[in-house]
């Protein structure tokens, strides 16, 4: 275990190391048989990722099939009724797909395609990265089988139904507690199996070196155009940016081109569930503890014999009982602040913005959106925050009716 | 007699009688502590050469359906790390010689404490580890305080191995070589025996260890067969199936037992 460097790095966006580590989290804890492919995914990455033909295809994809950039919106409404910093919303949720998810498909598809793989897998657990998938395998005419636990389904369907009209093949995981984790654990196993012709498409800023860095790179999409947009419209930094957490994804996308602005405070915010003291969240940071998991060191929600303990939330994207290695890294050296919400207070927010903004928001950024109830009101009002829409609610809006006790 | 001996003497009395000696994979807990020690102590006497326990997680990614449940069927019995070691400290008591490998994942040994558990197993009379999520990019992790120990550090090497990362997967290696017949995880389907074959010789070009072959070795017949060009084989899922076929009939413990031993006995029976 390399020693955490406890003082302040030289750049807060040089990780990870060659071994993939940003200090003592990240790394490579796989199986043998799955190593040399990580290798080969790893030198492929590192050929394409500046490619001028890559970036043009991707590039050329997120315009004009995506449907990026996505506009930087000013929340009026919602500004004037919080009474502090003024609130920008980056509106991912209006993307193809409904998510950022697609941001991070789009790309691994272009690799896997370029690494001659005939196969494609994929974890899910709201299905928003289910459904990117099977989108992006569409496209590109390749088959997806998307591992989803059997409780995800059941709370998901309108997901579920949105892949198999995609073409995904939908697998049904019932081992373990039948959900998220179970579905990544699947896939790996899928993918030992089938290390010839598949490539696993990872839908968080998680798993073995290189894919917390790869998917972030294709997640930064998120923070340069932010940057960019909001030079334009007011002609400076953010002084806070707010994302949600579920493995980490959205967040690492918008925080990374922030990250050596020292001046910009930056927001994570997980998922607490019925409250972080419950035990029933999925604050991995805020009530875990480091472990080793799925391919990388990071926190985890473990018990005191290092079994990784079920997330709960009434987000399934959030559901997830560890994050990605970064946030790991960044909460301990201090450069993000991670918060929680719980399930209630995601709950009012969600209502909130359905009702001030006529956006109604994926559970998920509803629980971004929670803190930014908290926060900006303590802003003063030339303070301008941006928080991620990384999501849109339609998928929501089953789950949200029962939990307001309304039948539809 | 020190720990690394263990797996060598046992080796070299192989030899010695000209056979494979038979390596017997079962799940630490599994159904529950009680009747695991009962099978546990009777391992040897059936002919077990080699006792490879699987240390319970509650995310076993390399492993198929049946060491899946084996390893719920210990968890929701209470099983731990600490109750793993304990009962080999038990089975110690009663047996010097047969060498003792712990297989399964990093994450309870982190969360215990690297340092403390190296001590502990190998005080119990662990003879050697396999951890399926450490590669050798992640050898300071584990391998480099377990060998520190005299823990033999024991690798899989995979049809997905090749001649360079053979040399890099041989460096720390020790006690013995894991050769992985398939690509997949545990429990699924058999490996062409002349493909494991050609494996097995090329490894041996490069390195003087003793070679176990296991991953979808489900009878007496195949266990025959693989002994033709192992050291020595690994069952693991077909065995732990008898105690889940056992929990499904409603056996009794002395029943359960019985079963893995008695299946046990006719794996043997073919080296001999
Ligand atoms: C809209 C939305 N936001 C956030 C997440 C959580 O993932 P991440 O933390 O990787 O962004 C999900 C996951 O399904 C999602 O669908």
């Amino acid at each position: 275990m390399s020693a955490e460097p406890l003082s302040k790095p030289e750049s807060y966006q040089s990780g990870p190391d060659s071994m993939g580590h940003f200090g003592q989290f990240g790394g490579r804890f796989v199986a043998e048989t799955l190593m040399p492919l990580i290798l080969e995914v790893e030198e492929a990455y590192y050929k394409y990722k500046d490619d001028p033909e890559f970036r043009t295809e991707l590039e050329g994809l997120a315009k004009d099939y995506v449907g990026r950039p996505s506009p930087l919106y000013y929340a009026k409404r919602l500004t004037e009724e919080l009474g502090g910093a003024k609130i920008y919303f980056k509106r991912d949720e209006l993307n193809h797909t409904g998510a950022h998810k697609i941001n991070n498909t789009l790309g691994q598809i272009l690799l896997a395609k370029r690494m001659g793989k005939k196969r494609i897998i994929a974890e899910t657990g709201a299905g928003q990265h289910g459904v990117a998938t099977a989108t992006v395998c569409a496209l590109f005419n390749l088959p997806c089988v998307v591992y989803m636990g059997e409780t995800d389904i059941k709370r998901q369907a309108p997901n579920v139904f949105r892949m198999k009209l995609l073409g995904a093949e939908i697998v049904s995981v019932t081992s373990g507690t039948a959900t998220l984790k179970d579905a990544m654990n699947d896939a790996l196993r899928d993918w030992v199996a089938n290390v010839e012709d598949t490539f696993y498409i990872i839908g968080t800023a998680a798993g073995p070196h290189p894919y917390p860095e790869m998917v972030r790179d294709f997640q930064s999409v998120i923070g340069i155009e932010t940057k960019q947009q909001l030079q334009q419209a007011e002609q400076q930094l953010p002084d806070a940016v707010v994302a949600c957490i579920g493995g980490g994804s959205n967040a690492i996308g918008l925080f990374h081109p922030f990250l050596d602005d020292e001046n910009v405070k930056i927001y994570g915010v997980e998922a607490a569930g019925r409250g972080v003291d419950s035990g029933l969240h999925a604050a991995s940071l805020t009530g875990g503890q480091p472990g080793v998991l799925h391919g990388n060191r990071t926190y985890l929600l473990q018990d005191e014999d290092g079994q990784i303990t079920d997330a709960h939330s009434i987000s399934a994207g959030l559901d997830y009982p560890g994050i990605g290695p970064e946030h790991s890294w960044l909460h301990d050296i201090g450069r993000v602040s991670y918060v929680s919400v719980t399930d209630d207070e995601a709950l009012e927010a969600f209502q909130l913005c359905c009702r001030l903004e006529g956006i109604i928001p994926a559970l998920e950024p509803s629980h971004a959106l929670a803190f930014v109830t908290e926060l900006a009101p303590k802003m003063n009002k030339d303070e301008i925050l941006v928080m991620n829409m990384c999501g849109r609610g339609d998928k929501d809006v089953f789950t949200v009716a029962e939990a307001l006790g309304v039948e539809i | 007699m020190s720990v690394s001996n263990r797996i060598n003497a046992k080796f070299a009395q192989l030899a010695k009688q000209k056979r494979a000696g038979l390596v017997t994979f079962i799940t630490a807990g599994d159904p529950n502590l009680d009747v695991f020690e009962q099978i546990l102590a009777k391992l040897p006497e059936a002919g077990s050469d080699i006792i490879e326990l699987g240390m319970p997680f509650s995310d076993p990614m390399a492993d198929g359906p049946a060491i899946q449940l084996a390893n719920q069927r210990a968890l929701k019995n209470g099983m731990t790390l600490k109750k793993t070691l304990a009962a080999v400290a038990k089975f110690r008591k009663q047996d010097q010689n047969t060498p003792i490998i712990l297989m399964g994942y990093y994450n309870p040994i982190f969360h215990m404490g690297v340092q403390n558990f190296v001590e502990q197993a190998r005080e119990v009379g662990v003879d050697g580890l396999i951890i399926v999520d450490l590669p050798v990019e992640e050898d300071d992790e584990l391998c480099h305080p377990a060998r520190t120990q005299d823990l033999d550090w024991v690798r899989l090497v995979t049809p997905t191995t090749d001649a360079k990362r053979l040399s890099k997967i041989l460096k720390n290696s020790s006690g013995f070589l894991y050769y992985v017949s398939i690509a997949g995880i545990t429990g699924t389907a058999s490996a062409k025996g002349s493909n494991v074959k050609k494996a097995i010789e090329d490894i041996r070009k490069q390195s003087s260890l003793p070679i176990a072959v296991g991953f979808g070795i489900k009878t007496k017949e195949q266990v025959q067969q693989t002994a033709q060009y192992a050291d020595a084989v690994v069952v693991g899922s077909a065995i732990v199936n008898k105690i889940e076929q056992a929990k499904a009939d409603n056996k009794t413990a002395e029943q359960t037992c019985e079963a893995v031993i008695s299946f046990v006995r006719e794996l043997s029976s073919g080296l001999s």
